[in-house]
């Protein structure tokens, strides 16, 4: 690693880029207490993010005054509705970069991933012949990577396993970064599709998608980015990324549940078949067979999420107005410094790159002689609300040798006091059960 | 704080000086039991002697809560017939659902040793299938030994 690391020396505390009292008072959530009368510090932004009072109003502002099932009925409802669902589209489109056509609305990562992976296995069956040119089959490779998230892991493994297709993947190196030393044999002639995350949300890895994107495409293989864990924090534009498909929760980027984007390049989307079938996405019915209409409603069955895709685009509308290169900005300084205060407690270890270069704010440690469980429950009693377990990432905390870590992520409304937070209660947490450096007798305070 | 409440000084005893672990021979039966949300694993061996419980003997690895739990449980079903095991293992199930109700720790006070010092657990639900899954092993542990052809003992491990 020759690149110079950014971070400040110490735990010296540079300007952070965004006003965090002024974000926190957009955030009804962070004014209620937890644990008889802690400040709630929200460190699980990871998991799911809080949401800022505009979210909320749009929400309620589309139930209370135009309340209708959009692209059905000509009434006036039914056209504010649809203008309303459309123009979110075009504000979510915007935020990546892509033609409005090419943003297909999901519930989450999870299912845009599962759209993809189950449209590639119908293509092997579509009648219509400009449906089967993604087709998946025997003797055709899928491949992912050792640090995928299950949503970006297991529809791959099924999708082989409804194909006959093999699923290989990419290792990682001790530092937490990907073994890309054998990418030209892994991703070959035989490749159909390669999925990988674009940020890994247990190791915090921010990976060099160019090089895959550049190696997939020189074989003719489609790459799926998962976006969950980077579109929210870092500015993303589909034509840089330079991929087929990405994908990503607006839940995690202070939007609602329910609400999931698929982008695709739209030549891609228009030759897939589709994953749901149902109302609205048809062209012509017939009880002998129908015909489906163009993306992004082929891929759009049902009364769609239209509440919680007009939340999202109020989301997009909130991080657009405070810039998501200082969202970025902010992040790194937080990283820097949580890396800072916890080197600096004997016994704790970070699983994952140990500087900020090419990492984003998911710090994964353990903590010599207690179990992540046990850390989270400590935390928790501080009020401090972190993520423990394996992440739904079996796999890397396995090639880690670890059982779980603990997790701390970080969003717009954290600031320098809740990494102090985090840092002492770790303390407190080798106080409690008796593995700090210096043990007092007894246990508990 | 509350802390204290889960984290009883009987629980901490039980996972820094586990009672019967480690895995042992002869056994008429072996599970792996995972918690899936947060990958605590124990793998349980149960030898019977008629329909006695002669060992349980177990390996794993997870939070205190969990190893606390199937340490405890050794204590308490060593020496007991099965049904009677698993009776025990249903107060321990009414006690881990009490959130946190101290008339019920007090009427299975008796009966539970020191595995009432999990009724503090029950007030943190993400934490009772830590305390269970234990008890969850034995009960599956269990029946497979009482199904086991004659109870013929598995002399080797694996």
């Amino acid at each position: 690693m020759t690149q110079t690391v950014s971070r400040p020396a110490g735990a010296h505390q540079v300007p952070l880029p965004l006003d965090v009292e002024a974000i926190r008072a957009d955030f009804p959530i962070l004014t209620r207490t937890v644990r008889d009368g802690k400040r709630l510090v929200y460190l699980d932004s990871g998991a799911t993010s809080q949401k800022p009072r505009s979210v909320l109003d749009a929400e309620r502002w589309f139930y209370e005054n135009i309340n209708a099932a959009p692209h059905r009925g000509a009434h006036q409802l039914a056209e504010e509705a649809t203008g309303a669902y459309e123009a979110a589209r075009a504000t979510i489109a915007g935020f990546i970069g892509a033609a409005d056509n090419e943003v297909v609305f999901t519930r989450n990562s999870t299912e845009a991933i599962n759209l993809v992976a189950y449209a590639l296995s119908n293509a092997a069956t579509a009648k219509e012949p400009e449906f089967r040119r993604y087709a998946v089959g025997q003797g055709d490779e899928i491949v992912v990577t050792e640090m995928e998230h299950h949503a970006n892991l297991i529809p791959w493994q099924q999708l082989c396993e409804r194909t006959g297709a093999t699923l290989r993947w990419l290792g990682l190196t001790d530092d937490g970064r990907l073994d890309l030393a054998d990418l030209a044999t892994v991703v070959n002639e035989r490749t159909k599709l390669v999925a990988v995350t674009q940020q890994s949300n247990i190791l915090g890895t921010i990976n060099p998608l160019g090089d895959i994107v550049a190696r997939a495409h020189e074989v003719g293989a489609l790459v799926l980015v998962d976006g969950a864990q980077s579109v929210p924090h870092q500015p993303v534009d589909v034509a840089a990324l330079g991929a087929d498909f990405l994908v990503f929760s607006g839940h995690k980027m202070l939007g609602p549940t329910g609400v999931g984007v698929l982008w695709g390049r739209y030549e891609v989307l228009d030759a897939l078949p589709p994953f749901l079938t149902g109302g609205s996405m048809i062209e012509v019915v017939r009880m002998e067979g129908s015909t489906f209409a163009a993306p992004p409603q082929r891929f759009e069955a049902g009364v769609p999420m239209t509440a919680q895709v007009i939340g999202l685009g109020a989301a997009v509308e909130y991080l657009q107005a405070l810039g998501m290169d200082k969202v970025l900005a902010h992040e790194e300084a937080l990283t820097a410094y949580a890396l800072d205060q916890l080197h600096a407690i004997p016994g704790v270890t970070v699983i994952g790159p140990p500087d900020t270069v090419a990492r984003g704010g998911a710090i994964s440690f353990t903590v010599e002689g207690i179990h992540p469980h046990d850390v989270g429950q400590v935390l928790d009693d501080l009020g401090i609300a972190v993520r423990v377990g394996h992440h739904c990432a079996w796999p890397v905390v396995r090639r880690y040798g670890v059982p779980a870590t603990t997790r701390a992520t970080f969003y717009v409304h954290t600031g320098y006091d809740d990494i102090d937070a985090l840092a002492e209660g770790v303390r407190e947490a080798q106080r409690f059960f008796g593995v700090a450096p210096v043990v007092t007798e007894g246990g508990t305070n | 704080m509350q802390l204290q409440s889960m984290y009883q000084d009987i629980i901490l005893d039980h996972y820094r000086n586990p009672h019967g672990r480690g895995l042992r021979d002869p056994f008429e039966a072996e599970v792996h039991h995972v918690n899936p949300t947060c990958g605590d694993e124990v793998t349980l061996r149960v030898h019977l002697e008629g329909d006695t419980i002669a060992d349980v003997s177990y390996e794993g690895m997870g939070c205190s809560i969990s190893q606390a739990s199937v340490s405890a449980m050794y204590d308490l079903v060593i020496g007991k017939d099965v049904t009677t095991a698993l009776g025990t293992g249903e107060q321990f199930m009414r006690l881990m659902q009490s959130k946190g109700d101290t008339a019920v720790a007090e009427e299975l006070e008796d009966d539970l040793e020191d595995a009432v010092a999990f009724a503090g657990v029950s007030k943190y639900p993400a934490r009772v299938k830590c305390a269970l899954m234990s008890w969850m092993a034995l009960k599956d542990a269990s029946a497979r030994a009482l199904s086991a052809p004659s109870s013929t003992p598995i002399e080797k491990a694996g």
